[in-house]
C-alpha cells in the first residue's frame, strides 16, 4: 500500500508573482482558475498575458469546474527535496474546458493510475499563505 | 566554416582545483593548440564565461556572445564567421564547483516557477511526463528504455575517458533493477552528474585549409516550445497547428539541418545524441526522421544504436557515462564527439570511415531541442 497524498506543509511552496495573483486568491477559496483570451477565446498553456494565437493583451480569469482526464504521470519515489514525501505523482491534467495544467494525483495507489483517468481537483494547503490545487480519483458518474 | 580544433579536458565527479571558468580556459587552450592556432588569433568568444576567457586570453577588442549554449553557441560562432565579423571564434565551456551540496537532483535541475515548484517536479519527472505519454501511445516499454540506457553506458564502460568508465559492462535487466526514481526512469536510466571543460575552435573556409584535421559544419537549426520546466510538459502541446506537437521538438530543426546538407537520415554514419535521460534517445530517433513516429523503441531493440550497428549512438557513454559538467560543456561534448568520430580519432567505439556525424542537444522535458550535422569532406 503507497496512498499517495498531499505533500505536508513545509515543501518548497510557489511565490505568486505580478500576474499569477488571481490564480492564488481562486485556490484559497477553492476555485481553479484559468486564463482566457478575452478577444479569441484561446485557452494557453501555463499563465500569459498574451495571448498565443490572436496576440490580444486582455486574458481573462475563469473558474474551472475542476473536472478533467488524466494525460500523462510519474511516481517519483526518489524527491528532489526531502521534504516531500514519496511516493508522490506529477501529473498533466487535461482538464475538461480544454487547459491542460501539472498538478499531482491523490487519493488513490500509483497502480490505480491509467490513460484518461477521470480526476477532480482538491484543495490543501502548502503553508499558511498559499493553496495547492491537487487531484483525486472522481467519485461518481463519467463526468 | 570548419571546426579547426577541439579538447576535452580532464571530465571527473568533482574537479577541485577548478570553478567554471577556469577549466573552460583549460578547455580553451587545448582546442587552440589541437588547431594549432595561438590565442592571439581568436577575433570572438561565445559562451557564457565570453567575458572573462577574452579578459584573461587578452583577446580584447574581439566578438562576444555571452548567451548561447552547446549547438546554439556553435550555429552564433559560425553566424560570426559568416558575417564577416571574425575569422577565429573560440567556443568554451565548463562546470566545476557547482554540484557541491550533492543533493540528490543537480542545482540547475530543480525548477522553481511557481506553476510547478509546489509538485516536486526535477528534470527526471519532467522528462518522466513525455515519456510516459510516449509509452501511452505507441506501447513503448520500460525495456526498451533500458536497451538504451545499458548501450549508452556500455560505451562509457569502455572509455578510458569517461567518468564512469569500467563501471559496466550493463545489461538491460541491470538498469530495470536499480532503484526507481520518476517511474519509468530507473535511477540508470538517468544522466550521472560530473565537472569538467571543453572547447571548439571555429574558422572560415579559406583559413581552413591550412589546419590539420578540418571538419565542416554541414547543417544546423534550433527549436523551442517555450521556456523550460515552467509548464506542464505536454506531448501534444501544438501551439502552430499544423506543426508538429512539443514531443517532437528538434523534428523542425533536424529537417532543415538536412536541408541545408543535402543529406538525409539514411546518409547519418553516427548519432552523437544527447541523453539526459533513456527515453530521449528513442524520442530523438523519430523525431529527427531515422524511423517512424513510434517506431523508436522497437528501432532500438532490434539492436540499430550499438557499435557496428546500422546507427551508433552516443558513443563515448554520453551523460550518463561520460560526463555531465553542468548545463553547457555537455551538450558542446556532442559535437566534440562527433568530431572524433569523423576525423577517425576515437580510441573507443570508432565507427570505421565514418563521414557524416548528426549531434543533438536539449529534449522534450526542456522544451528545446538542436540539431548539427557534421561532416568529414568539405561540402
Amino acid at each position: 500500500m503507497s496512498l499517495l497524498l498531499p505533500q505536508p506543509a513545509g515543501i518548497p511552496a510557489p511565490r505568486p508573482s505580478l500576474h499569477s495573483e488571481a490564480y492564488w486568491d481562486g485556490c484559497r477559496r477553492h476555485q481553479l482558475l484559468y486564463q482566457q483570451c478575452a478577444h479569441c477565446g484561446y485557452r494557453g498553456l501555463g499563465a500569459f498575458t498574451v495571448c498565443a494565437s490572436c496576440h490580444a493583451t486582455s486574458p481573462i480569469w475563469q473558474t474551472s469546474a475542476g473536472t478533467g482526464s488524466l494525460y500523462s504521470w510519474t511516481v517519483v519515489w526518489h524527491p528532489p527535496d526531502p521534504s516531500f514525501r514519496v511516493p508522490y505523482a506529477p501529473a498533466v491534467v487535461r482538464l475538461d474546458e480544454g487547459v491542460w495544467m501539472l498538478s499531482a494525483v491523490v487519493g488513490c495507489e500509483p497502480e490505480d493510475l491509467h490513460d484518461g483517468l477521470r480526476l477532480a481537483v482538491e484543495f490543501h494547503p502548502a503553508n499558511g499563505e498559499i493553496t495547492l490545487p491537487y487531484f483525486a480519483p472522481a467519485r461518481a458518474g463519467p463526468g | 566554416m570548419a571546426i579547426a580544433g577541439i579538447h576535452n579536458t580532464a571530465q571527473a565527479r568533482t574537479l577541485p582545483d577548478h570553478d567554471s571558468t577556469s577549466i573552460a580556459l583549460v578547455g580553451a587552450l587545448g582546442a587552440l593548440a589541437d588547431a594549432g592556432i595561438s590565442p592571439h588569433d581568436v577575433d570572438g568568444v561565445v559562451g557564457t564565461d565570453c567575458a572573462q576567457i577574452a579578459l584573461e586570453l587578452g583577446l580584447g577588442p574581439c566578438a562576444r556572445r555571452p548567451t548561447s549554449l552547446g549547438i546554439p553557441a556553435l550555429l552564433d560562432a559560425a553566424s560570426l564567421i559568416i558575417t564577416g565579423q571574425c575569422h577565429v571564434v573560440l567556443v568554451a565551456a565548463g562546470g566545476a564547483g557547482i554540484h557541491v551540496d550533492r543533493a540528490a537532483a543537480a542545482p540547475w535541475t530543480r525548477p522553481a516557477n511557481e506553476l510547478v515548484v509546489g509538485y516536486g517536479l526535477f528534470t527526471a519527472a519532467e522528462f518522466a511526463l513525455m515519456a510516459r505519454r510516449h509509452m501511452l501511445t505507441y506501447g513503448t516499454t520500460s525495456e526498451q528504455l533500458a536497451t538504451v540506457a545499458a548501450t549508452i553506458r556500455n560505451n562509457g564502460h569502455v572509455n578510458p575517458e569517461a567518468v564512469y568508465h569500467g563501471r559496466g559492462p550493463f545489461s538491460p535487466r541491470d538498469i530495470l533493477e536499480s532503484r526507481m526514481i520518476a517511474d519509468p526512469f530507473h535511477l540508470l536510466d538517468c544522466a550521472t552528474t560530473s565537472e569538467g571543460g571543453c572547447a571548439i575552435v571555429l574558422v572560415a573556409s579559406e583559413r581552413a585549409v591550412d589546419c590539420r584535421a578540418p571538419l565542416w559544419i554541414l547543417g544546423g537549426a534550433s527549436d523551442s516550445f517555450g521556456p523550460a520546466y515552467t509548464v506542464a510538459p505536454v506531448w501534444d502541446f501544438r501551439p502552430r497547428g499544423d506543426s508538429p506537437p512539443s514531443g517532437l521538438v528538434g523534428a523542425r530543426a533536424a529537417r532543415m539541418a538536412f536541408a541545408m546538407a543535402g543529406l538525409t537520415p539514411a546518409d547519418v554514419d553516427v548519432a552523437e545524441l544527447y541523453d539526459p535521460f533513456s527515453f530521449e534517445i528513442i524520442r530523438q530517433l523519430e523525431a529527427f526522421g531515422f524511423c517512424e513516429p513510434g517506431e523508436g523503441g522497437p528501432f532500438v531493440e532490434d539492436g540499430n544504436i550499438g557499435t557496428g550497428a546500422r546507427l551508433p549512438v552516443t558513443t563515448d557513454g554520453g551523460t550518463m557515462s561520460f560526463s555531465h559538467p553542468g548545463i553547457n560543456a555537455q551538450q558542446l561534448q556532442r559535437v566534440i564527439r562527433a568530431a572524433e568520430q569523423l576525423r577517425g580519432s576515437c580510441t573507443t567505439n570508432q565507427v570505421d570511415g565514418a563521414e557524416v556525424a548528426l549531434c543533438s542537444n536539449g529534449g522534450a522535458g526542456a522544451l528545446f531541442c538542436d540539431v548539427l550535422l557534421l561532416g568529414r569532406e568539405r561540402p
